[in-house]
């Protein structure tokens, strides 16, 4: 059974992103509502224009009414999806796959997240466990498992978490929209209070509101919205059969759901070199632990030699292959639902050559590769948008 | 004949110096440390725990009735028994029983035990004992009262002690009680209960017993007298008529504590295991009355065998101060659980109990992979509902890989949570108990214990955790 292809079908011709953080005074429907109406502007659309909708959230609501209530949206098909971290990129799946089949034209994506009405530190683990076998999990505690086979195999310290950290705090520094926008050091980030050994504050990605939307087209007629489309070059899902804690012979060095999401799209754009042919990456960076085990499981760089490229500053804006330019989840923080599509939503930037800030700007950026990771974790999505 | 078959004990790991207790409280220091519950044990678990070591050479499926006798249950209307014999992966057509309200209700479970093994009711009946009593903050009872369990398994043959007599009187003696909404005992004046109460009932049942067989004090080698204070033993020992020093059992109040019911079972536990096989014990049971009873030592090679006592005094681990001894008592209101999961449904641990309470596991009969929880497809050659079921919580477990997490809600932090591989190569991702965080390592060893989960939904959810492996147990 052959399985298809989407490269070049499905184009993006309008995003919006809110700001992220603390948004104590916006509500869902706020947060919607402005990331909805940035991207139908950006488009050059009306909402009249929307033939249907995917609406991503983990936690902070149920259904399609998420969408049709804040935009009036009357009627017209919304799908609710849920899929742990990697729910935004999988809602821009499902809707690029709508268009694809040649059922509609144009739809919305939209991503979001309201997790600082919960009071809760950290996500609130509802629907997330079992009340037996999940008990004692946390997300920085299951994500930091593989520390020990990185520690004792390949030198990994806390300093190299640290720099990971680093990085991706002095880009968040230069993007307005993200939670987090100062720069760290070093000993700052190895010296902040355990939250789970061996991750500590600032190794920890913080809890986030925040909304992202997406309209998509079928690339036929792109053309007719804007001159710099992107196109959505590969999509890919991979969801593991156990959570690693309970898998027998799992090997804590690797996550196989990226392993597989990553060769999968690779598959799908014939990329036999990401290194080559991808010129930014952003990456699920829940944890410091996480992007490392990600440069992996991605293909970046094997593991005897992730210590070594983290060292040289290989993955830093001025390295040779530039991942997490938005500061990521680190920097951006994370509300769930709409990580996804922010990510995606960083890369129409770059690769259109708008970035907010020139400084965070990859140069000659023409394609980018977007991951998530999510579970304990066993779901893993990639998305490799570009230009034709 | 009738008579102990084998013997388990349970002396939990934390201690807490009674020296803390004056530190904090005030009050006059005291010597020694007292035996403390970790948060996640109680009465029922400490059973279990007593139980399986009671086990360690007997086939659990010979098991044919369980009793368990308490101060400290962990319900006023749901039986013990019942769960401890889950746990213990009993089989399901036993006698199961709770004996209550006393600490001499240890004694009379012997005694129901000792009737169904003469009458031929039952073949091999469990007796466990255990208590977790507390004492209001810097009393005496606070600085006496320790926290373990004892399991006894009575029967007709194989025997290391044989029961050669019994004596029992009772006596409504108002000495220490709880109403049935205390949380702490009172007692009434301590002159009063040591003289009136403790005294007196032992000088009686003693005597009773001693006239009723015909022996004198020194037909015996040893003698357990478990007394309300260390040195209480002692006066009514000597006042028998008793050598202190050669005949009276060392009640080990300076590194356990009173542990209540079980208390004197400890006592009997070491006396035998230290025993030369012809020894006559005394034992004796105090509470609303008392009992006391004959046992004579085996020849039986397997007397002394049990896991020493200096194993558990050895492996303890001292709780820092007071206060994290209020905080694994949940004697103090600390932050509320931030982090509210999902509650547990009654159903559900019904439904699944033989693998949450009996903690099995399944092998594929196809291609031998063991898997934790139970599943119908096998993870690893994907075969439909062809799976056995296996014993897991008797296995040892390594550890993989760890994380020692500060945001889970824990008394103690940080809390520990470890993928184990079990002998058989399953695997599971569990919570670490009783431990010491500076101890964790990959590649250690850790035993599967029985211990509450959590209290959400308002009941006692019990199911398994691992802790560091120790010496013999689980063997």
């Amino acid at each position: 059974m052959a399985i298809g292809n989407i490269k070049d079908k499905v184009s993006i011709i309008g995003m919006g992103c809110t700001k992220f953080g603390e948004n104590w005074d916006m509500s869902a429907d706020d947060m919607i509502i402005d990331a909805a109406y940035e991207a139908f502007e950006d488009a050059g659309i009306e909402p009249g224009d929307i033939q249907a909708a995917w609406v991503s959230a983990t936690s902070s609501g149920a259904s399609g009414t998420m969408l049709a209530n804040p935009l009036k949206l009357d009627g017209i098909p919304i799908s609710r999806i849920e899929n742990y971290c990697a729910s935004g990129q999988d809602a821009i799946r499902n809707a690029a796959f709508s268009i694809a089949c040649g059922m509609y034209d144009i739809v919305l994506v939209i991503g979001f997240e309201k997790l600082k009405d919960s009071g809760l530190r950290g996500l609130p683990l509802t629907s997330f466990s079992d009340p037996v076998i999940g008990l004692g999990m946390t997300a920085p505690g299951s994500f930091s498992l593989p520390w020990v086979h990185f520690f004792e195999e390949h030198g990994v310290t806390k300093e190299t978490l640290a720099k990971i950290a680093v990085k991706n705090h002095y880009n968040g520094s230069l993007n307005p929209k993200a939670h987090f926008q100062g720069a760290i050091s070093t000993e700052q980030a190895v010296k902040a209070p355990i939250i789970a050994w061996p991750l500590g504050l600032f190794d920890c990605c913080p809890t986030t509101d925040g909304a992202s939307a997406a309209i998509l087209v079928s690339q036929k007629i792109a053309k007719s919205f804007r001159k710099d489309y992107v196109n959505i070059k590969a999509t890919s899902l991979a969801v593991d059969a156990m959570i690693p804690g309970y898998r027998p012979d799992h090997e804590f060095s690797t996550w196989p759901a990226t392993a597989r999401a990553a060769k999968d799209a690779y598959k799908q754009v014939g990329i036999t070199n990401p290194l080559k042919e991808i010129n930014l990456i952003e990456c699920h960076d829940c944890f410091t632990m996480t992007e490392l085990v990600n440069y992996c499981d991605l293909g970046l760089c094997k593991k005897e030699e992730v210590k070594d490229c983290i060292d040289s500053g290989f993955f830093e804006l001025s390295g040779d292959m530039p991942v997490n330019v938005s500061g990521g989840l680190l920097s951006c923080g994370h509300p769930v639902g709409a990580t996804g599509v922010r990510m995606v939503y960083e890369l129409y930037k770059q690769i259109q050559g708008k970035a907010d800030d020139p400084r965070r700007q990859v140069n000659n950026a023409t394609m980018g590769l977007a991951h998530n990771l999510g579970g304990y974790p066993q779901v893993s999505s990639v998305i490799i948008v570009g230009i034709e | 004949m009738v008579g102990i078959r084998s013997m388990g004990i349970y002396i939990p790991r934390y201690r807490l110096e009674r020296n803390e207790i004056s530190r904090a409280m005030g009050g006059i220091s005291m010597s020694g440390e007292k035996a403390v519950c970790n948060f996640d044990e109680d009465s029922v678990t400490m059973a279990v725990e007593a139980l399986r070591d009671s086990l360690r050479e007997i086939d659990s499926e010979e098991i044919d009735s369980l009793l368990f006798a308490s101060t400290s249950a962990p319900y006023k209307e749901k039986q013990s028994s019942s769960t401890i014999a889950m746990l213990a992966d009993l089989k399901e057509d036993i006698f199961t029983s709770d004996f209550s309200n006393s600490i001499r209700s240890g004694a009379s479970a012997l005694e129901m035990a000792m009737a169904r093994v003469k009458s031929g009711m039952s073949k091999n009946v469990a007796v466990t004992v255990s208590d977790d009593r507390l004492g209001v903050g810097g009393s005496d009872f606070e600085k006496y009262f320790g926290d373990g369990a004892v399991a006894l398994v009575l029967s007709s043959n194989d025997l290391i002690a044989t029961i050669e007599g019994v004596h029992t009187i009772n006596d409504d003696f108002l000495d220490v009680w709880r109403t049935s909404t205390d949380i702490f005992a009172s007692s009434w004046e301590d002159r009063f209960v040591k003289t009136k109460g403790f005294e007196n009932n032992i000088a009686k049942v003693v005597k009773g017993l001693m006239d009723k067989y015909n022996l004198l004090p020194s037909d015996f080698d040893k003698v357990v007298l478990a007394g309300p204070d260390y040195r209480i033993g002692q006066s009514i020992g000597k006042s028998l008529g008793f050598d202190i020093t050669s005949q009276l059992q060392n009640n080990m109040f300076d590194q356990v504590g009173n542990i209540g019911t079980a208390h004197p079972f400890l006592m009997l536990f070491s006396a035998i295991n230290e025993a030369k096989p012809g020894d006559k014990i005394l034992l004796t049971v105090y509470g609303d009355g008392a009992m006391a009873l004959i046992l004579s030592v085996t020849n039986n090679e397997r007397v002394g065998n049990a896991i020493n006592i200096k194993e558990y005094l050895y492996n303890k681990l001292l709780l820092k101060n007071y206060e994290e001894y209020l905080k694994i008592k949940n004697l103090i209101v600390t932050e509320a659980d931030r982090r509210p999961s999902l509650p547990s449904s009654v159903p559900h641990m019904w439904r699944e109990r033989n693998y949450f309470t009996r903690f099995h596991g399944v092998r594929c009969f196809n291609c031998g992979t063991e898997q934790y929880p139970r599943h119908r497809i096998c993870y690893h050659c994907k075969s439909k509902d062809n799976f056995e079921e296996i014993k897991l919580s008797l296995k040892k477990g390594t550890v993989i890989t760890y994380t020692k997490d500060r945001l889970f809600p824990t008394k103690l932090p940080p809390h520990v949570q470890a993928v184990i591989e079990l002998e058989g190569g399953c695997r599971a991702y569990m919570m670490m108990t009783d431990v010491d965080p500076d101890e964790v390592k990959s590649h250690m060893l850790v035993d599967m214990v029985p211990r509450v989960l959590h209290e959400r939904s308002n009941f006692y959810n019990y199911g398994w955790k691992c802790k560091p492996s120790h010496g013999k147990r689980n063997v």
